[in-house]
């Protein structure tokens, strides 16, 4: 296959071989342990300052503006600079605050936000930790991060951070619905949770086209779901500039204020990582039927290309509804979960345990 | 009703949760302290607190001569900067019974309708944000640029024009002045559906605006709230027709207005009234008269001693110029009558019961501007 070259695991596994002739095997699990963590650090900070980045000139290109041009080519390094600023920026404390949740909210919103990157597949044999439960894994410590954010404004001693934090509590609590039930599709149509499992099942056509209309509505579904979920326009009420200053973080300065930033970013990453493995089939290339020639010609792009491709396309979708829509209420984004999501995704599922028990999809 | 507000506060339960919305908060659009009272996300009552940018300008105005005053008056509204700069004029003129010229006339109305566009172009900006809808700040600010552009070619400033001196103008206009009106005219004609497509359309925003701050049309009248607000509650208050200055005899025009009272009636208001100062500016444009840019004035102009009176329709509501004169070159007393300061105080009525999200679409539907409430 000529896709092979593109296989990580003969890289990861060529390591672990070396590593293998040169230590025992307590000390080569942890070397790679420490390896991975060392990946993953970087390969965060990097994605969220690209992010942020990519954020600025997308609302810029939407707004005919120019965004960030000054520091570095097409102002690339603008990101790095306003990092360096934060990290630099005093760290006020709060009188009357909590110190102590103060200080550990943005260390829950941000290594919750890590712990799921573990779980995601990159490329062909480029995944962390295969877990047998993937997406409820990912789903599980993505929502935990919503206990940083209630923290965050109960600890700040500040009615509006007050505020913001329960309309985000309710928030994500809610959406959490939606985007389980939505994924919950995909996974009654593979017959497996986990994600490496998901990502097979596509090679012949990706659950959105294979999946007839219910497995549409449910990417339809994930889409505005996961947009709530991470507190993003026009869901974003927790943070709502013009309403509540700035929601849970108004009292948090310099680093502690870049963690629950990057940390929104990287969700939004997350999020659309995980709909792109579920609904668009991850790194696998996209083939059409029996067309052998265009097929192998897809095959020739990297699948770390497709994974990131595909990731970003979404990412791109979700920037495009913030910049576009206005924000909702608080009771008009609770209604739209609980009357209008919640149940199509319920009739949704009985539709697609209905078809799979058939035997109709492809 | 005031009296009321003081007993809830002095009564006020413990439990009451109170936020101070200002003075340094973002849709406030300046420096406005609302004491807002809160059930959960509801609000109970409201208090405005004014007076963080008092600066006296009326106090001022009776140390200064009325050209000075003129200066003053830019401060006060300053998205209407030309339309109180008019008011003073006018009633400094009729009180000494000038004849300006018709070239005059016409100059200012044409300033009045471009600065109104300008005024509405910054409200649409700051409504929409207002609403989370960032983009459309950006949408607005784009074409209110070509107005800027249009008062700093012809008298050199962009914002406060000081334009205006009793008698007529401080000067002629660039020669451009037409041209770029025109070119501006047909630029927007072609944006302004823009607008519709962004904004006025979207589910979510008519979800947030419709049936949001009723306000019936005894409550405008009550409060005295004027301009495109009070229009939107179906209360007929435009000056420029019920008692028309400047070239407004000479146009043809429609009061717009609207009886749903709610934010998107306000909202809808605006947006017709933008269609309508275009009308308007086409009508003008190609008929100003030659002539004179000023009437022959004394170096040092002295009202007799009376009382004068004077109203124009600015961009946000009625604004009325009272003079008191003792024969002196500075008033005895002056009072301006602002329209936002009733606006204002409409909010507590009007806003009892909706969410903290609708309070602020009340307060940008309002299109408050804040040194105009505190002068």
């Amino acid at each position: 296959m000529s896709s092979n070259i593109f296989d990580f695991a003969t890289l990861t596994g060529s390591i672990h071989t070396w590593l293998s002739g040169m230590m025992s095997s307590g000390w080569v699990i942890f070397t790679e342990m420490v390896l991975v963590g060392l990946v993953f650090l970087l390969m965060y900070a990097l994605v969220g300052l690209f992010l942020v980045y990519l954020e600025r000139k997308v609302c810029a290109i939407m707004q005919n503006r120019v965004g960030p041009n000054r520091v570095g080519k097409w102002g690339l390094l603008q990101t790095i600079a306003d990092l360096i600023k934060l990290l630099m920026k005093e760290l006020i404390p709060i009188r009357k605050s909590d110190p102590l949740l103060f200080n550990l909210a943005p260390f829950i919103v941000i290594i919750c936000s890590f712990l799921a990157m573990a779980a995601l597949p990159y490329a062909k044999g480029l995944q962390a930790i295969d877990f047998n439960i993937g997406v409820f894994y990912v789903m599980a410590v993505s929502s935990l991060s919503v206990v940083g954010i209630l923290l965050a404004g109960w600890s700040s001693n500040s009615k509006y951070s007050l505020i913001g934090a329960m309309r985000s509590g309710a928030q994500i609590v809610s959406y959490e619905l939606s985007v389980g039930l939505s994924l919950l599709a995909i996974v009654v149509f593979s017959g497996s949770m986990q994600l490496s499992t998901i990502i097979e099942s596509q090679a012949n056509g990706w659950w959105i086209f294979k999946g007839h209309i219910p497995a549409f509505i449910s990417f339809i579904i994930f889409l505005v779901a996961s947009t709530a979920e991470i507190n993003r326009g026009p869901f974003d009420l927790a943070e709502a500039e013009s309403e509540l200053t700035a929601g849970f973080h108004t009292e948090y300065s310099g680093i502690k204020f870049a963690f629950f930033f990057l940390a929104e970013y990287m969700n939004m990453f997350i999020v659309a990582a995980l709909g792109a493995t579920v609904f668009l089939g991850g790194w696998m290339p996209f083939h059409i039927g029996n067309w052998e020639g265009f097929n192998q010609i897809m095959d020739y792009i990297p699948s770390v290309v497709w994974f990131f491709g595909k990731t970003f396309f979404l990412i791109l979708i979700i920037m495009w509804f913030k910049w576009t829509f206005p924000r909702l209420r608080i009771d008009q984004l609770l209604t739209l979960e609980w009357k209008y999501l919640l149940p199509i995704s319920l009739f949704n599922i009985v539709l697609i345990a209905f078809i799979v028990l058939m035997g109709w999809h492809f | 009703m005031s009296e009321e507000i003081i007993k809830d506060v002095i009564v006020g339960e413990q439990e009451d949760y109170i936020i101070n919305m200002g003075p340094q908060h973002p849709s406030t659009h300046g420096v406005l302290r609302l004491e807002v009272c809160l059930k959960g996300e509801t609000v109970k009552y409201l208090i405005p607190h004014v007076g963080y940018i008092h600066r006296g300008i009326e106090k001022m105005c009776e140390a200064n001569t009325y050209q000075q005053i003129i200066h003053l008056t830019d401060r006060m509204d300053y998205l209407s900067a030309h339309m109180n700069n008019e008011a003073v004029c006018m009633v400094v003129e009729n009180a000494m019974q000038v004849k300006v010229p018709e070239r005059v006339k016409y100059i200012r109305t044409i300033l009045n309708e471009l600065n109104r566009l300008a005024s509405h172009q910054l409200w649409w900006c700051a409504f929409g944000m207002d609403l989370g809808a960032l983009t459309s700040f950006f949408y607005g600010l784009r074409d209110r640029e070509m107005i800027l552009d249009i008062f700093e070619e012809s008298f050199g400033s962009r914002l406060l024009h000081s334009f205006n001196t009793p008698g007529g103008l401080m000067h002629d206009v660039h020669p451009n002045f037409q041209n770029r009106i025109k070119e501006f005219i047909k630029y927007f004609r072609k944006k302004l559906p823009e607008y519709d497509q962004l904004l006025t359309g979207n589910v979510i925003f008519q979800n947030r605006a419709i049936g949001i701050g009723l306000m019936s049309k005894e409550t405008a009248i009550g409060y005295g709230v004027t301009g495109p607000s009070g229009r939107g509650s179906g209360f007929s208050c435009d000056v420029r027709k019920i008692a028309p200055y400047g070239a407004y005899d000479k146009v043809q025009f429609n009061e717009i207005l609207a009886t749903e009272g709610d934010v998107f009636a306000r909202y809808k208001v605006r947006m017709a009234e933008m269609w309508e100062s275009m009308n308007i500016l086409e009508q003008l444009v190609d008929n100003i008269p030659e002539g004179d840019f000023t009437a022959k004035m004394k170096p040092i102009i002295k009202l007799p001693a009376g009382e004068y009176f004077q109203r124009v329709e600015t961009a946000r509501g009625e604004l009325a110029v009272y003079v008191v004169s003792d024969g002196n070159k500075s008033p005895y007393r002056m009072k301006f009558r602002t329209p936002n300061f009733s606006n204002l105080f409409v909010m507590n009525e009007i806003s009892a019961g909706c969410k903290i999200a609708d309070l602020i679409a009340i307060s940008g539907s309002l299109d408050l501007v804040i040194p105009d409430i505190d002068r």
